[in-house]
């Protein structure tokens, strides 16, 4: 049986987990490709309007995987930290698909839901029943792909962690892609904060990435940053965040304010995304307490190329005449 | 220490009652205007929900009445709600103001910190009080929930159009003084009985109209145009989904509306079988619920960008197609309008009342097959 994933939404940041557990349960398994413009022009034809980008780009990915698979992987990702939330969205999104499924004929979901919410632990057995009930796995296989799986997660998290970018790992393409080797004079410390299905997704945010390192850019992402050193980070406000991807981004911009890391912050946001609608206040401000730049760049569909690029330029321009200000003075 | 909060439709004649029982000085929120709504929406993000810049419309205007400590609901997520007070917070020390915040979390959070929020307004206020105070503000908005329920219903009939909302006026005013459960009792029949005595034309054909969608823009009328008066002089009898007091109680039977959230969740179910926050599960199973009731048509209202709201219209198409009831799905910001708001409006019920006379039509005529029924199916008009 072949499994697909979308790449979308969550692929960016469970890939490797996702793709070694289905294999390892023997399936099968293909990705999409990257989100080009079909893919998005679907999305956008299906999605309801309201919608952020990347839930939009994940109906064009699931489309795209249609004639090619026995089913779709579209798992309903509720909560991956105890007392926490992903966001809304990914708690309807196998609904939504489901919702436009035969429409669209697409192939059968696979929706298992990991909820980890209440018990952490539960997780574990959330997976090993899905892959008991949907393919009748035996429950030490299912256990021995659970294990095999989360190594090659956390082998994933930890080269992040020692400085490699998502997109040096995960299959990229020409355009999509970080620099083979950064230039000499690095002289910005660019924080780049957002969620990765949107900065590393090089289609929605035109190569952000990539064209950041080509100005010289040295970049800094949340990922690179240990997972708890990122939440403890976040509790820095008066009430707890209870999404934890914002939860991450928070942490980011206090780590790399606090600790001095970054010279400036680019903050991608997608429009009408809910939760970052509210944490960028909190973010702007604590970018405003460090005097630290910080240039929100807020994306949807319609994005343009050019106008991204004045943007981004005159921002790393700004910071480096700072900088060397700065230096001049010192 | 001058207490406020924001409006949040009929909620302050509960809150009047609260403060009042608990001894607070409570400074109420001037009325919500667009002034007020000009004034939130300037200093909050800009995709930021409507709730919210109204929220800190609100805000500013108590604190400019000299409010010194600000209540704000919380909540646990998974929609923005639970995060609002926060940010709000934010918002207003950005601004310059100095005073109290205070978050309120539900009392199934934590029933000590509950109590304990309270007794911060009201010193030396025992459990007890607190609970039978509670209870007491509680039965009193339970009261305002009814008499604006039976509005909806009988402004469809009504012989002389502003009657009911006439009515409404005094039988709100009626419950206003009510104090001693006795007194609340008394009143919530008085004022029923009020609305009840407007002069109705019963053998009037009306619609029937279901409006589901996300609770602040169900229960402020600011927010929505005051929809559900626009529609009922039109001969619309509506049920709404959402009720203050209804979406307070922890229980959520739903006592005002009708159906417990149970149910409405198992209606929702084949569609959408978890919950995503706010009311969009309760959406698509008040939807089910109301189509299988045999209404003409829905209205979803939403704010613009409102998370679970969006799902739930991502799936509103599959639920209009196997139940065959058109739904109209309106979002709102600060800049939607009233003149555009009414046009649709109008053009739904036309829409509604064509398909009743096909309707009618066909229950007369026994060989109509079950295809001739289909509308051509409308998400979006
Ligand atoms: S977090 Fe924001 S961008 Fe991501 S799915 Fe939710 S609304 Fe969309
Ligand atoms: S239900 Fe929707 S509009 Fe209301 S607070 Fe939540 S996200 Fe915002």
């Amino acid at each position: 049986m072949r499994v697909g994933i979308p790449r979308s939404l969550l692929y960016y940041k469970y890939l490797p987990f996702w793709k070694t557990f289905l294999a390892e349960l023997g399936l099968e398994v293909e990705t999409s490709p990257l989100t080009n413009k079909q893919i998005l022009s679907w999305g956008v034809e299906v999605a309801e309007n309201e919608l952020c980008v990347p839930v939009k780009a994940f109906y064009g990915h699931c489309m795209a995987l249609r004639g090619k698979v026995d089913a779709l992987f579209v798992p309903r990702v509720v909560s991956v930290e105890e007392r926490e939330y992903t966001c809304p969205k990914f708690l309807g999104l196998p609904d939504m698909v489901a919702a436009v499924a035969d429409q669209l004929e697409l192939p059968p979901l696979l929706t298992p839901k990991l909820n980890q919410r209440e018990k952490p632990s539960e997780f574990k057995w959330q997976l090993i029943n899905f892959a008991r009930e949907e393919f009748g796995v035996g429950i030490m296989d299912a256990v021995a792909a659970l294990e095999t799986a989360r190594l090659a997660q956390s082998r994933y998290q930890e080269s992040l962690v020692n400085g490699h970018k998502p997109l040096d790992m995960l299959p990229a393409s020409r355009l999509n892609r970080t620099r083979w080797k950064a230039p000499k004079d690095k002289r910005k410390r660019i924080g780049l904060l957002g969620h990765p299905y949107n900065i590393y997704d090089g289609y929605i945010t035109q190569n952000l990435v990539a064209r950041l390192e080509e100005m010289g850019a040295e970049l800094v992402v949340p990922e690179m940053t240990d997972h708890h050193v990122l939440m403890q980070a976040a509790t820095d406000v008066p009430k707890q965040l209870y999404w934890t991807y914002e939860k991450e981004i928070m942490g980011a911009i206090n780590h790399w304010t606090g600790n001095n890391l970054v010279d400036g912050v680019i903050y991608v946001l997608a429009f009408a995304c809910g939760p970052d609608s509210l944490v960028q206040v909190l973010i702007e401000h604590r970018a405003r307490m460090h005097k630290v730049p910080l240039m929100s760049l807020t994306i949807d569909e319609h994005s343009g190329e050019a106008g991204l690029v004045t943007r981004i330029e005159a921002f790393t321009d700004m910071l480096m005449r700072k900088k060397t200000k700065a230096e001049a003075v010192a | 220490m001058k207490v406020s909060c924001p409006h949040m439709g009929h909620l302050h004649w509960m809150l009047d009652d609260l403060f009042e029982r608990l001894g607070v000085d409570y400074v109420k929120p001037p009325p919500t205007t667009t002034k007020t709504l000009t004034i939130g929406a300037k200093h909050s993000p800009e995709f930021a929900c409507l709730p919210l810049k109204i929220n800190v419309g609100n805000f500013v205007e108590a604190l400019e009445l000299g409010a010194d400590t600000l209540i704000m609901a919380g909540g646990h997520g998974p929609c923005r709600f639970g995060y609002y007070g926060i940010v709000e917070e934010r918002i207003l020390r950005d601004l310059g103001y100095d005073f109290k915040f205070i978050m309120l979390e539900p009392f199934d959070d934590g029933k000590w910190a509950f109590y304990k929020t309270f007794e911060s307004l009201s010193p030396g206020l025992s459990i007890r009080k607190l609970w039978k105070t509670l209870k007491a503000s509680f039965s009193k908005g339970r009261a305002f929930d009814e008499i604006y329920k039976r509005s909806l219903q009988v402004r469809a009939y009504e012989v002389n159009r502003g009657d009911t909302t006439r009515a409404l006026k005094e039988a709100e005013q009626v419950l206003v003084p009510a104090y001693t459960p006795e007194e609340i009792e008394e009143g919530a029949r008085e004022s029923l009985a009020i609305i009840d005595a407007v002069d109705q034309d019963l053998d009037r054909e009306v619609l029937k109209v279901g409006i589901v969608g996300e609770f602040f823009l169900l229960l402020e009328p600011f927010s929505n145009f005051g929809l559900e008066e626009i529609l009922g002089p039109m001969g619309v009898y509506i049920e709404r989904s959402v009720w203050v007091t209804d979406w307070i109680a922890p229980n959520r039977d739903n006592k005002i509306y009708g159906f417990p959230k149970q149910l409405v969740e198992e209606k929702a179910a084949p569609y959408l079988s978890h919950n995503v926050g706010g009311e969009g599960r309760e959406t698509i199973g008040s939807i089910v619920l109301m189509a299988e009731r045999g209404f003409d048509g829905i209205i979803q209202l939403l704010p613009f960008g409102c998370m679970p709201e969006n799902i739930a219209t991502s799936i509103i198409p599959k639920v209009q197609r196997e139940h065959d009831i058109p739904v109209l799905t309106l979002a709102f910001d600060e800049q939607t309008g009233r003149a555009g708001l009414v046009t649709r409006v109008e053009a739904f019920v036309d829409l509604l009342v064509a398909r009743r006379g096909s309707k009618l039509a066909l229950a007369g005529a026994a060989t109509a097959t079950d295809a001739a029924t289909k509308q051509p199916s409308l998400s979006k008009i």
